[in-house]
């Protein structure tokens, strides 16, 4: 089988700071996978590590099965939309098209100028007087019709207003199913990636926390609450992803495969924006148990 | 990609090519009569011997094209390197664009290689022309320049040939570099006109003086590099006299890169540090009379021509070495070589870059 990413022991150093380290992950074909992480976590890193523009500092990283951005074959099979989505401001967006057409060789100009068409996108304009929602979009077009198998997105969406936000993912959305491409998509919102992804990584502290299906993630993830209760007694086969307490009750947020039988338990169901949230949560909150410490 | 240079490129391109235009047809237009001028007074002067004279006139009515022409030859290569070199990378950098287009199916060495030949050629061809077409119509200038001005010299040789050419691809490749490093258009740029002119600088003092062992010669005395005797008014004491730094007889527009006045053993002769010579000279003493003789005071100044003669005779000479302008075209490849190779250095140094370490 092979996978989209395929990451063993990947790291990132700049400096002495580590963006990403002991990143191994697998990701199988066929996915609109979301890579969520506070700001800083590293998603950027990991993204650019697997478009071939950052070289890793230890470890490696197969993208389709190759080495990422080593050759114009490699590059043309992926996609990607950088952070903030750069384009020229002194080329019209006819010119953009022309300049991925010229430099891609599986280019799909009827489809380019079909999406132009439909966003409403007047060639003629330059691209510096676009609005962000339509920059966007136009960096996405240029992704998508270099028909890549792979296409990569760096936060498309954060600097989208609501509306924008929703035009643009619903669109990639459309794409990705008319086309079957994989699509690796990061943000530091939950809310971005719960409609369209159906795969989720987290990063947080330049690790990866959980990687995984978003169908299978949620199966297996539970949040308990009861009168309060000390976490050694939770049944062993449950790990505790978080756990909080009030002087009346406490609530975990445990993984685990097995179905929960205690009746002295209330089990919950988890939605993905919990879920993230209590892996985001957790090591800031050993750091606050510290501090606390401390202060005391 | 070829296409996506262009594209970019064409605004500056077609500035500078306008430039270039307006140049062209300017000294186009008005070499034919310059040179025409040149050959009637050289036609005038030769029966008379008094081709000096024309010389400084024709010379004092150019010199201020002469001067802008040879400026802009020397300016040139420094503004391709400020404003093609410079920001070719580091624009890309800070609007994001390099993450648009290395990620297009092509690899970021080809992309920097269709940058830096196409632009690099433009730049190589821009200068090229401008020093050629310079050169033709400052020919007759040249020939009769004052020496500091001759074409040997530091700034004139560099304004003049091919040695331009080199200049240019060298100025874009370290533009293109020093971008790269830096990562930021402004300070980039900065530092290319910087580390640009301090080569400038440095190629005539330290370099260009050595490519081949210069020319030493000893040469009589005369018009041609004395500028001037001095004896006291009352007479007795030394002659002394003034001799020119920049000009040896019979090399003209030859590079002198020291002068002196030596005795007839060869020893050279001081001045007595009394008085200030006129500009480019230094003053030797010389221990012949002047209360008698063709030195000496006879109601006026002494004649130079006879004084002259005379101080030959005893043995004196101007002990000079020197860069003759027959070398100039082998010190102009020579020149052109150099920047060549430093060019190449400096493009291998960006390839390895843009590979390993930017991103």
């Amino acid at each position: 089988m092979t996978f989209v990413l395929e990451a063993r022991a990947l790291g990132k150093k700049y400096g002495k700071r580590w963006a990403l380290r002991e990143c191994t992950i697998e990701i199988p074909a066929g996915h609109v996978v979301g890579l969520v992480g506070p700001n800083g976590a590293g998603k950027t890193t990991l993204l650019k590590l697997a478009g071939g523009q950052l070289e890793p500092t230890t470890g490696g990283v197969t993208v389709l099965g190759g080495r990422p951005g080593s050759t114009p074959a490699q590059l043309a099979r992926v996609g990607f939309v950088a952070q903030d989505t750069p384009v020229y401001a002194g080329l019209t967006v006819a010119e953009h098209l022309r300049l991925s057409a010229r430099l891609n060789p599986h280019w799909d100009d009827g489809m380019a100028r079909e999406r132009i068409a439909r966003l409403g996108l007047v060639p003629a304009h330059r691209a510096g007087r676009l609005s962000g929602g339509e920059r966007a979009q136009l960096a996405l077009t240029l992704g998508l019709c270099k028909r890549p198998e792979l296409l990569i997105l760096d936060e498309p969406v954060a600097s989208l207003d609501p509306l924008a936000r929703r035009e643009f993912l619903q669109g990639l959305m459309e794409a990705t199913v008319e086309h079957r491409l994989s699509v690796v998509l990061s943000s530091h919102l939950v809310s971005d990636l719960e409609r369209v992804c159906d795969y989720l990584i987290v990063l947080v502290d330049s690790r990866v926390q959980l990687a995984g299906e978003v169908d299978r993630l949620l199966a297996t993830h539970h949040r308990l609450t009861d009168p309060r209760r000390d976490p050694d007694r939770l049944p062993a086969d449950q790990h505790v992803v978080s756990a909080s307490h009030t002087d009346r009750q406490s609530t975990y947020v445990v993984r685990t495969e097995a179905p929960i039988h205690d009746p002295a338990w209330t089990v919950t169901p988890l939605g993905l924006e919990d879920l993230v949230l209590a892996y985001m949560d957790r090591r800031p909150a050993e750091r606050r148990r510290v501090a606390l410490e401390v202060q005391r | 990609m070829m296409w996506l240079t262009w594209r970019q490129f064409r605004g500056s391109a077609v500035m500078m090519g306008a430039v270039l235009l307006i140049l062209t047809a300017v000294l186009a237009l008005t070499g034919p009569d310059l040179a025409a001028r040149y050959a009637a007074g050289i036609a005038e002067c030769v029966p008379g011997n008094t081709c000096a004279d024309f010389f400084d006139r024709f010379f004092d009515d150019y010199q201020a094209p002469f001067v802008a022409v040879t400026l802009a030859v020397l300016v040139l290569p420094a503004l391709i390197g400020l404003f093609w070199g410079a920001p070719l990378i580091t624009r890309e950098l800070e609007a994001g664009t390099h993450l648009l287009v290395w990620n297009q199916s092509i690899t970021r060495g080809r992309w920097l290689t269709v940058k830096l030949g196409l632009i690099g050629l433009a730049a190589m061809v821009a200068a090229g022309l401008c020093g050629l077409v310079v050169t033709w119509w400052s020919g007759p200038l040249d020939k009769s320049a004052a020496p500091e001005l001759a074409q040997m010299s530091p700034l004139v040789f560099s304004a003049r040939g091919i040695a331009p050419i080199g200049y240019a691809a060298f100025a874009f490749a370290l533009g293109v570099t020093v971008g790269m490093l830096v990562r930021r258009t402004l300070p980039a740029m900065a530092l290319t006109v910087a580390v640009f002119a301090a080569i400038q600088i440095a190629m005539p003092l330290a370099v260009r003086p050595h490519l081949l062992p210069p020319v030493t010669g000893s040469f009589e005395l005369g018009s041609v590099n004395v500028d001037g005797l001095q004896i006291l008014p009352q007479g007795g004491g030394p002659l002394e006299l003034f001799v020119r730094t920049t000009a040896v007889p019979g090399h003209a527009g030859a590079w002198v890169l020291s002068s002196e006045l030596v005795d007839p053993s060869g020893r050279t002769l001081a001045g007595s540090g009394a008085k200030r010579g006129p500009s480019s000279t230094i003053a030797g003493s010389i221990p012949v009379s002047t209360t008698s003789g063709p030195c000496a005071r006879t109601g006026g100044p002494p004649s130079m021509d006879a004084c002259m003669a005379e101080v030959n005779r005893l043995g004196y000479r101007q002990r000079a070495t020197y860069q003759p302008l027959e070398r100039f075209w082998l010190f102009q490849w020579i020149e052109t070589g150099i920047y060549a190779l430093l060019t190449l250095g400096l493009t291998g140094l960006s390839f390895w870059w843009i590979r390993r370490r930017l991103c």
